[in-house]
């Protein structure tokens, strides 16, 4: 089937805030990490274990795998056809002055991401579907030990920290693109969405690089 | 003002161009840009090269006919204004420029500077334009307008269709182009009744164009000489969407 240029682009809003939505999720859990005491723990391997179990997790997890690998393949369709819409280049070009950078290098900022989200799933992931993890006193299998474990390595958190920054701009624009793709033309809303996403993005990744930097300084 | 130009020197589609350098020696700073590639094309004559190609036809800015990119920018460094309203106040002395015909296997060369923009007009063939019952004119007030609606409208139709929005995104689409036609009619009462076909068939002709994906840079706005709105792109989606959904 042939789809046009803007369908593609509706599967890229849709995957997209999919995995927006996400992030909040998953950041939200992420935060039972500076619980302080044993306390911490205990509820983040206690969460791990309910999550691993739970079938509307399950159908979750399967719609956030192919949320993943469509918006890489369709990032790679628009981006292979987009660079065959012009044979010649400019001899000067300055057309960086019309725009912002991170608008221009979304597939930069999205390679990043996507090469941490392999170490990414290589840590954590695997390791806790197919790996053999410890169980802690309550017979959870032990994640967070794996998890400060991993964070007390300072290269871990500064490569974590620089990922989470390319995250914040792949953000930024993501959020605000998909809300034009799916029609949002009120001036508006438009305004708003432009302000929430920046709160959300910055809001998401802040948190998101804080964790690693905590526990490896503070825990 | 002394200047040094580098143009592109193309003869026809079918043969590869190059760079060119040329020196002017006297131009002056009231000249408009066209003026001063006049002025070089006279030069270039009596030297016995043959002219500069460019096209350009009313001179005041509303026919969108004369394109080009100056300094790496569509129309030059100054924002919203055509290539034929540039003066040569803007540059400095001495200065270097860069002249070279906007970008996109959608606008093949014609002849150094000249494009070939007709995948333009096969766009608003495909879909821009309202039916209407021929005989005599109906009665004015028949169908009423609201002024803010008919000036939001006007904005849209404002499009002269330069191809500057082409030029200036990076992936060579003409999202700004199709959507300010699209949003300029669904805004109107008379454009409502076609509005979903309209969306449907201008669409698949600006991707059988070759025209890229947009990616709302919004480089597309700050390069029109128009001052188009990007919102206008959001407008066309939205429209594009529910044509989608709504069709049988």
């Amino acid at each position: 089937m042939t789809q046009s240029t803007l369908t593609r682009k509706i599967w890229m809003a849709l995957t997209g805030l999919f995995l927006c939505f996400f992030l909040i999720i998953h950041l939200l859990g992420n935060l039972q990490l500076l619980i302080p005491g044993p306390a911490s723990k205990e509820q983040f391997n206690a969460y791990s274990q309910l999550l691993s179990g739970n079938i509307i997790i399950k159908i979750i997890a399967y719609i956030l795998y192919a949320s993943i690998i469509a918006h890489v393949v369709y990032a790679i369709i628009i981006t292979v056809m987009n660079t065959r819409t012009r044979n010649v280049k400019y001899h000067y070009d300055k057309r960086g002055n019309l725009s912002k950078w991170y608008t221009r290098n979304m597939g930069v900022l999205g390679t990043i991401i996507f090469i941490f989200l392999v170490i990414h799933f290589r840590d954590f992931w695997y390791v806790y579907k197919f790996g053999e993890l410890p169980l802690d006193e309550h017979g959870h299998k032990d994640l967070y030990t794996l998890v400060i474990t991993v964070y007390s390595e300072l290269w871990y958190v500064v490569i974590y920290v620089i990922c989470m920054i390319a995250l914040c701009y792949h953000l930024i624009h993501g959020f605000f693109s998909a809300a034009r793709t799916l029609g949002l033309y009120h001036p508006k809303y438009v305004r708003w969405i432009r302000i929430l996403g920046w709160v959300y993005s910055v809001g998401i990744c802040a948190g998101f690089a804080f964790i690693p930097v905590y526990v490896h300084f503070l825990k | 003002m002394r200047l040094r130009l580098k143009i592109w020197r193309q003869e026809s589609n079918e043969i590869t161009g190059r760079m060119e350098s040329y020196e002017l020696k006297e131009v002056n700073e009231e000249m408009s840009f066209l003026e001063m590639l006049d002025v070089l094309n006279e030069q270039l004559m009596q030297q016995g090269i043959r002219p500069v190609e460019f096209d350009h036809d009313c001179r005041e800015g509303i026919c969108g006919q004369c394109g080009v990119m100056i300094n790496g920018e569509p129309h030059g460094p100054l924002q919203n204004t055509t290539t034929c309203q540039l003066h040569m106040r803007t540059f400095r002395d001495g200065e270097e420029i860069y002249i070279e015909p906007f970008r996109a296997l959608a606008f093949p060369v014609k002849c150094d500077l000249k494009i070939d923009r007709s995948a333009f007009d096969r766009i608003i063939q495909s879909g821009g334009f309202i039916s209407v019952d021929t005989g005599q004119a109906p009665e004015a007030n028949s169908t009423r307008i609201p002024v803010p609606v008919a000036e939001s409208a006007f904005d849209s139709a404002a499009c002269i269709g330069c191809g500057a929005c082409v030029a200036a995104c990076k992936n060579t689409s003409a999202a700004l182009f199709t959507s300010a036609k699209i949003t300029h009619l669904a805004k109107l009462p008379q454009g409502k009744t076609e509005a979903q076909e309209r969306v449907l068939h201008m669409v698949a002709q600006m991707d059988a164009e070759g025209f890229g994906h947009c990616t709302n840079t919004e480089a597309c706005e700050a390069a029109c000489p128009q001052e188009i709105s990007v919102l206008n792109i959001a407008r066309m989606n939205w429209e594009f969407n529910k044509a989608h959904i709504m069709r049988k």
